[in-house]
Parts: structure tokens; sequence; C-alpha cells
């Protein structure tokens, strides 16, 4: 902060009956030039901070208009075989410097604010009713790509597990170096939102979540956690590996 | 009393155009250096001749991709309002008379403002009132592309949600091409509607200060 002061032979010209007036005046034109800056601030567009000021608020705006777009029974177009794109044509993301391997003895672990917390292996969940889903992924960088996933429904996991009815939100959490992500109950219950293993009808590969993997219709690539270990239904949003770095909370297509 | 060859309202709603379609064209290109091809992954179109061409950085707005799509979705509020705003204005005044263009009225004029522009007729086509026909046709043009824009851009968000919109356009990646087709459509106006108030330096002064208009130019 640089501030002009008067010369001091100004100052001491100006002598001491308006001392007062001054510092009073002073005082005032301070908490005019704090409350300008507050409000700046709170107007502000600071790309590096974007859940703050006009653009967080703007978020939140994004937030309700996305909510009320949301149709909790409308499916994404289930697309044909031949829209598949070429398993090497669909980009494989991750945290860790290397894909990371499953733990020995992997299970997922299903909690939170539900009547009966579960622990399923892989097989308990090839086990829990199928389905198969093939729609468009869209990511956050623009570009969109085909599989088939296979896997089970995350309402079937839910339903399995009881519920309370106070879970808002579902928190998705991965051995991928703490990647992780949060979700809006709604979306985490559509029927396309599924914990897939399987991928273009093969076991899911390592470089697309192995052993068990988010996966939807309605939301964003960068929400749909991979290399899962816990699914918490949860009272309150928590915020997620790029969330929390400035990305949409949201983020539904 | 005449009314200023550019009413006040005109004159504000394209002030925060210029800044509002600066921001969204900034944060958008922005958006595109995240993935600069067009297509979708491993059928990337063959008729986009800049497959992997980065946008200058000096174009963009938003710094990074997170900050670049707050900036897109939080200023594009403002850019339809606003575009609403000058859309109501339009027709609530009867502006819209002299400003889009019939072209029973227009069509003819436009030509020749076009040959006599490009030095292939001598002859000034006459006057038409506050533009000619070939600036109302422009006008007109670049109003039309807003809702495109708009609605490319709406498929590209809410691909799912939007379905209808989004097969009406031909797809997601389809809305994405559009919508930067038209960004290059509304950057080539760009650069001649600047080009042309250089040439014609008074249209600057009525769109800043509202200069009331000559009896000969009443229409």
């Amino acid at each position: 902060m640089t501030r002009s002061t008067p010369p001091a032979k100004a100052a001491s010209a100006s002598g001491a009956p308006w001392e007062g007036s001054s510092t009073r005046r002073g005082f005032l034109s301070n908490g005019l030039r704090g409350a300008g800056l507050l409000a700046l601030g709170g107007l502000a567009c600071d790309s590096n901070r974007p859940h703050a000021g006009f653009l967080g608020v703007m978020e939140r705006v994004n937030e309700r208009f996305q909510r009320a777009l949301f149709d909790p029974t409308r499916l994404a177009p289930e697309l044909g075989e031949d829209e598949e794109t070429d398993l090497e044509d669909f980009p494989k993301y991750k945290i860790s410097p290397a894909f990371p391997v499953a733990p020995a003895g992997w299970r997922l672990a299903v909690g939170g604010l539900v009547a009966r917390p579960l622990t399923l292996s892989a097989g308990d969940l090839q086990r829990l009713p199928r389905t198969r889903t093939r729609v468009r992924h869209h990511c956050v960088e623009g570009w969109s790509a085909v599989a088939s996933w296979d896997g089970v429904r995350l309402s079937e996991i839910a339903r399995a597990a009881g519920v309370d009815p106070r879970a808002r939100y579902v928190e998705f959490r991965s051995f991928d170096a703490g990647y992780s992500s949060s979700w809006d109950l709604e979306s985490a219950l559509h029927p396309q939102t599924i914990l897939a293993y399987g991928m273009d009808g093969q076991p899911l590969p390592i470089e697309h979540g192995a052993p068990l993997r988010l996966y939807a219709a309605v939301k964003l690539g960068y929400k749909m956690v991979k290399y899962l270990t816990e699914v918490n239904f949860l009272p309150v949003r928590s915020g997620g590996y790029w969330e929390d770095r400035g990305y949409e909370w949201f983020a539904g297509v | 009393m005449p009314r200023p060859v550019q009413p006040w309202l005109v004159r504000a709603t394209h002030w925060a155009n210029l800044v509002l379609l600066t921001v969204m064209a900034g944060s958008g290109l922005r958006i595109l250096v995240a993935y600069s091809y067009l297509g979708p992954q491993g059928a990337e179109y063959g008729w986009y001749p800049w497959q992997g061409a980065s946008p200058p950085p000096a174009l963009t707005v938003g710094g990074w991709l997170a900050g670049a799509r707050h900036w897109h979705f939080a200023f594009a509020w403002l850019f339809v309002a606003n575009a609403v705003v000058y859309v109501a204005y339009l027709f609530a005044s009867g502006e819209w008379r002299r400003r889009l263009f019939f072209p029973r009225r227009d069509a003819r004029n436009a030509w020749g403002t076009v040959l006599h522009d490009l030095r292939l007729r001598k002859e000034t086509p006459p006057s038409a009132g506050l533009y000619n026909g070939m600036q109302r046709l422009t006008y007109t043009a670049v109003l039309a592309l807003a809702p495109l824009v708009v609605l490319s851009g709406l498929a590209m968000y809410k691909p799912v949600q939007l379905p209808r919109l989004t097969a009406l356009l031909g797809g997601y990646d389809a809305a994405r091409a559009i919508h930067l087709g038209v960004l290059a459509a509304l950057a080539l106006f760009t650069v001649v509607h600047v080009i042309q108030v250089l040439v014609h330096p008074r249209t600057l002064a009525d769109m800043s200060v509202g200069r009331e208009g000559r009896p000969e130019e009443a229409s």
C-alpha cells in the first residue's frame, strides 16, 4: 500500500486549528476508500480465485440454473457400438506420476449417512444387478468421446446401503493420490450414473480407473472419480481435487 | 425535436456489447486452448485447417481453463441481458425500421454501395436514410448471428439436458464448431466495421456523444 503524505512544511503551515478536521477527513476518506476496495473486491473477477467475487457469485447462479434444468428422469441418448471411440484414442488421465495400481485386498467402502455401511469386493459388485451404458463423454477441456461402460447403478448401491434422507451429497474418494469429488445426490442417483468395472466389453483397464470408477452421462469427466475406494453419503458438500483448485463444483452437462 | 442519430440506449448497449463481446471471445479462446481440435476424439473434422493450433495468449481472457470458464459462464448472462435490452428497444422504439434490412427497400442500394466501394461504379447510391442498404444487411446479419452463438453455446453447456437443441445443431461437437465459426464471423465483421469507422470518423462521434440528426438524415 502506498499513500501520498503531504510535505512536512505544508503540514506545519496548516497549523493546529485544522488538525482535528483533517484527521476526521482522513478517517472519512480512509473509510470510503476501504468501502470502495471492499466493493471492488466483491465484484472483482480474479482468474486465480474463480470461486470468489463476482465469478463466484455467478458460479452459484449457474448452479441454480443447472439444477433447474436437471431432470432426474431424462436419459442421455444411448449410442450404437459404431459410435465408440477407439480405445487407444480415449484419453487417459491420472494425478499420480504413474497409473495407480489397486492395493491388495481392495474393497469399496460405502458409508456416511447410511443405515447399513457396506464393504464390497470386486466379486460382490459383479453380483449386484449389472447395467451397460454407452453415452457421449464430455470433458471440461472440450473434447468428447464414446465408450460403453459395464457396472452397477449407484442408485442400486444407495438402496442396498439404506441412505438417510438427510444425505444430500455424495463424496467419492480414490487411491489416486487423494483424487476425489463430491456430487449433488440427484445426479448421483441418475439411472446412467454407475460404478463401472468394465469398458467396451472388457474388464476396466488400469488406465481408465481399474478396479472401479464412477461413470455418468450427466457430469463432466473430472467429476467421474477413477480408482474408487470410498463412497460417502453426506449432509454437506465436500470439495474435490479439481474443485478445490478452482474448477466448477456442479459441472453438469 | 429531432431524434439523435444514435439514441442513448443504442449507444449504451453498443459500448457495453464491445466490452462483453471482448470478454466472451477472449475467455472462449482460452477455453479452446485446452483442446484446440474440432470433432470427437479419434474422428477430428477433416475440413478444419487449424487442428491443434492454439489461439495466441494475447487474445485470451481468464488465464487458465477454470478461470476462463468462470469468466465465460458469468459474462454470458450479461451478454444476453444486454442483447435483450437492445432488441427490446429496437422494436419498442420503432428504430428497427431504419436499421434492419428489408430486401425490397434495401437490396438495390446494398448492391450499388458494394459496386461503388469496390470502385466498379462511379455514382454514389442515393441516400437511404440513417444507413445504406449494405450497412443494414450487415448489421441485420450480425444480429441474426447472436441467437446462433448463444444457442450453440447452450448446446455445448447442457448437451444432455437440452437434447433437442443439441440434436438440431448436429450434436455436441458440431455445436462446438458452429460456436467457433460464429466467433470467426463476428471477428471478421469487427475488422471491417472498425475500418469503415476509421474511414468515416463522424460515425464514431455519433455512437459516442449522440449528435442530433440533420434533417436530410431523418427517415
